[in-house]
């Protein structure tokens, strides 16, 4: 699946490990949570960048007090209309201050890449080949924002009052 | 059992029936029910085919009954749909005719 | 009333360009319905039993008199000629053509309106008092509070995806009419004892398949950190509220399922984290959001009217009408003025395009251009100065809309049932048109006083049926319509939820039971007693036997 970041497609360096596979020699990893709790350690000590990836319901609690081991946190929305992993983001970003990738799996679609952005990912796994297009479409699409996230962003209230 | 297939036109959401001669009908008139299964099936899968090909939404099997030679819905919801809201008599299909 | 700036306007037009892209790519065949749903319900457009069907948002019930003439061009152009208010205080069109919609977007752009989260498991459009800014007991406007949130809620990133739709409210009284119990969230505004503003704030309540009154969560909220606790309520709801299973999605269910005291907690918590961010809102803010709701310039009146006086004994339906549909104002001299817009035997909440630009008219003429639409499908005119009150009814009449039933049984609240929705198990407007009929006649809805007959044509409880003084639902039992009766809802700051009466009637049964129902309260009624006090004091149990034990 094409992978999206600051608006380009590029080729993934992360390779998938799950439970029971054996740990790759070098080269950046991407695990799941129970592999990541199973091996923390010897995943701490690679020398190599390691990701961890939650499902739906895996709050980002869980590797909070190890991000500064954590190269890039995907968090999964099993289907778009699932949103709990934008809550998750504004937590990571704005409680945990997790200054890594947050990459975006599973049912992302152009519709969401805006509120994605919004709430701090900056990496997303999209479905179509068209996905720097359809990124540059939804960037366009809106201007004006009124909430404040931790993407910086000036909200209205704020430029009201400048 | 008598079958046949309703659904709503995708540029304006209006309720068709698919006809005889396998065109979208805005009335029931027109419809060659489905008298067994494999009929229905074969009703049905033109229905998605023509939603496939973004002309219907919600294709569907409803039941019909004649009625003193015309052919009715049996459920209410589609008796509706078929004429239109029973509290704008003026209003929809019911008003066409 | 607020008015759009450049960054209100820029966003509202993005959004129906945007959409409008997204039509022309279905209708080009691009996107498939599959695809294609989740956008239209985002902008409020529905797929209903005859057509499409478009949401439009009032926000919190309030508008300006260009805006009603826009809906009554668009009901005109696009529609067949009328609109519906729902109580969301929202209206709807029944016959939009997906091919007219960014059309009508841009148009609606143009007044300032859209369907943006009028639908969809998002933030939907936030309800208040209608007589906000105008009642004589209000403590603080809820208006402005309703604005600041509906800004913070459009299209919020962290928001739009939640397990299950959220409804706010907000009232400004003691005396609630925003319902605000029956919400995901009731905000009451109220004041401390060192006479600052706040909020009790409640939690969970909210109608349908499994009703709950909501919970008090925080007795006193300081009125800046609205944001940041409602943040605080969504963003522990988006994370724990149930999405295996779209009937226990509400936050209700969560709540219930916690409790409301451990939920209370747990919001305290996240919002101790947030309650100093940009979300506070500095008095600045509040006081320019403030400034859009400054009192209209009321003239310096005295309170009694003369003329009045004299019209009302000369004319008496004048008379009923001054009594049963205004309500005390705070300047002397004005009045607030009810106007029914479920007249006897007719489907309440419809209004047509010619009584849309009619009563727009008069909002110019009498109401300082604005009008409110009430959760009880009726519409408001806030600001009538009691002179003006005359003429303003010769002109209701007129277009049909004097009908005299504020708060009685035949104003009643009703959904669209089968007549088209594509949800419903049963009608509902023909059952509110024949109770309407039933019972009339003047000077017996009047005998029978206050009392409210909600009805829904399915357990989606759009029609708020669980807090009706008498609720009706429509069931489908093999394919024909059955209604079961409910009695001692309200909707109130006493709100409490009506419980069946026992089996359920045909169409023709449930007029004749609710009638009966209505003569019990009449028999046992004891001075000043409302139905919904006598059926508190006296329980179910004679009313199930009346309406039981006749012969059928
Ligand atoms: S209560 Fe049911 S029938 Fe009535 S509008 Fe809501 S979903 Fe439709």
């Amino acid at each position: 699946m094409p992978l999206l970041k600051n608006g380009n497609i590029i080729e993934d360096p992360y390779t998938r490990v799950t439970e029971g596979e054996e740990l790759p020699g070098e080269g950046p990893i991407l695990v799941d949570l129970a592999l990541w709790q199973a091996q923390r350690d010897a995943l701490v000590a690679r020398s190599s960048e390691v990701g961890v990836q939650l499902a739906a319901g895996e709050s980002p609690a869980a590797i909070a007090p190890d991000l500064e081991h954590i190269a890039l946190v995907a968090l999964e929305f099993p289907a778009f209309t699932d949103g709990r992993a934008y809550s998750y983001a504004r937590l990571l970003r704005e409680r945990h201050r997790f200054e890594g990738e947050l990459r975006a799996v599973g049912d992302v679609l152009i519709e969401q890449l805006h509120f994605m952005d919004r709430v701090g990912f900056d990496s997303f796994d999209m479905k179509s080949d068209e996905a720097a297009e359809e990124w540059k479409t939804a960037q366009a699409d809106m201007s004006v924002w009124y909430q404040p996230t931790g993407d910086e962003r000036p909200t209205a209230t704020r430029l009201r009052r400048s | 059992m008598h079958q046949v297939v309703i659904a709503n036109r995708l540029t304006d959401g209006i309720v068709v029936f698919l006809g005889r001669e396998q065109e979208w009908l805005e009335g029931l008139e027109g419809c060659q029910p489905a008298q067994d299964t494999a009929q229905a099936e074969a009703l049905l899968a033109r229905g998605t085919e023509a939603e496939a090909e973004q002309f219907v939404v919600g294709p569907e099997l409803i039941e019909v009954e004649l009625r003193e030679g015309i052919l009715v819905p049996v459920k209410m919801r589609e008796a509706m749909r078929s004429r239109g809201p029973s509290v704008r008599t003026d209003l929809g299909k019911q008003a066409e005719n | 009333m607020y008015q759009y700036d450049e960054f209100d306007a820029d966003f509202v037009e993005q959004r129906a360009v945007q959409f409008g892209r997204q039509v022309e790519d279905r209708l080009a065949g691009k996107i498939t319905e599959e695809q294609f749903r989740p956008l239209r319900l985002m902008n409020g457009l529905y797929l209903q039993l005859h057509a499409y069907m478009l949401r439009i948002n009032v926000p919190y019930g309030c508008l300006n008199s260009t805006q009603m003439r826009k809906l009554a061009h668009i009901a005109r152009v696009f529609d067949k000629g009328y609109g519906h208010l729902t109580t969301r205080q929202n209206m709807q069109f029944n016959w939009i053509k997906l091919s007219d919609m960014p059309a009508i977007l841009l148009e609606l752009a143009s007044v300032e309106m859209h369907g943006i989260q009028s639908s969809g498991n998002c933030i939907r459009n936030i309800t208040a008092d209608e007589y906000a800014g105008a009642s004589a007991d209000e403590i603080e406007d809820p208006r402005v509070y309703c604005e600041i949130l509906r800004q913070w809620s459009s299209l919020h990133p962290e928001f739009s995806f939640l397990p299950r739709k959220f409804k706010i409210a907000v009232s400004g009284s003691d005396r609630d009419r925003a319902a605000i119990k029956a919400h995901d969230i009731g905000l009451r505004l109220h004041k401390n004892e060192a006479g600052e503003a706040g909020f009790e704030v409640f939690v969970g309540g909210g109608l349908g398949r499994t009703p709950f009154i909501g919970q008090s969560i925080r007795a006193f909220l300081p009125t800046q950190h609205v944001l940041s606790y409602c943040e605080a309520i969504l963003r522990v709801y988006n994370q724990l509220g149930r999405r295996d299973n779209k009937y226990k999605a509400r936050i209700k269910i969560l709540v219930h399922e916690m409790g409301g005291e451990a939920f209370g907690e747990k919001v305290e918590k996240e919002w101790a984290e947030i309650r100093e961010t940009a979300l506070e809102l500095p008095e600045s803010e509040t006081a320019r959001v403030g400034g859009f709701f400054a009192p209209p310039p009321h003239e310096k009146l005295d309170d009694d009217d003369s003329d009045l006086a004299g019209h009302m004994a000369g004319d008496p339906d004048f008379a009923t009408w001054v009594e049963q549909q205004t309500a005390r104002h705070r300047e002397p001299g004005y009045a607030i003025v009810n106007v029914s817009c479920s007249p006897v035997g007719k489907p309440p909440g419809d209004i047509s395009a010619a009584q849309m630009d009619g009563f727009a008219d008069l909002a110019d003429a009498y109401n300082f251009g604005e009008m409110r639409v009430t959760h009880n499908q009726n519409l408001v005119l806030t600001d009538v100065r009691k002179k003006d009150l005359f003429a303003l009814w010769q002109k209701l009449v007129t277009l049909g809309l004097a009908t005299a039933n504020h708060g009685l049984i035949s104003d009643t609240i009703c959904c669209p049932g089968l007549d088209y929705c594509a949800l419903a198990n049963a009608r509902s407007i023909p059952l509110a048109e024949k109770l309407s009929e039933r019972f009339a006649d003047q000077n017996k809805q009047k005998d029978i006083g206050e009392v409210y007959l909600n009805m829904s044509g399915c357990i989606n409880a759009c029609g708020h049926h669980h807090i009706g003084n008498i609720g009706i639902v429509g069931v489908d039992k093999k394919n024909s319509e059955l209604y079961q009766l409910m009695l001692g809802g309200s909707a109130e700051e006493d709100a409490s939820l009506g419980k069946i009466l026992g089996r359920g009637f045909d169409e023709d049964g449930i007029v004749d039971a609710v009638e009966l129902v209505i003569d019990t309260y009449i028999e046992l009624r004891e001075a000043g007693e409302k139905f919904i006090d006598t059926y508190r004091r006296v329980g179910p149990d004679p009313f199930k036997e009346k309406v039981y034990s006749a012969p059928a």
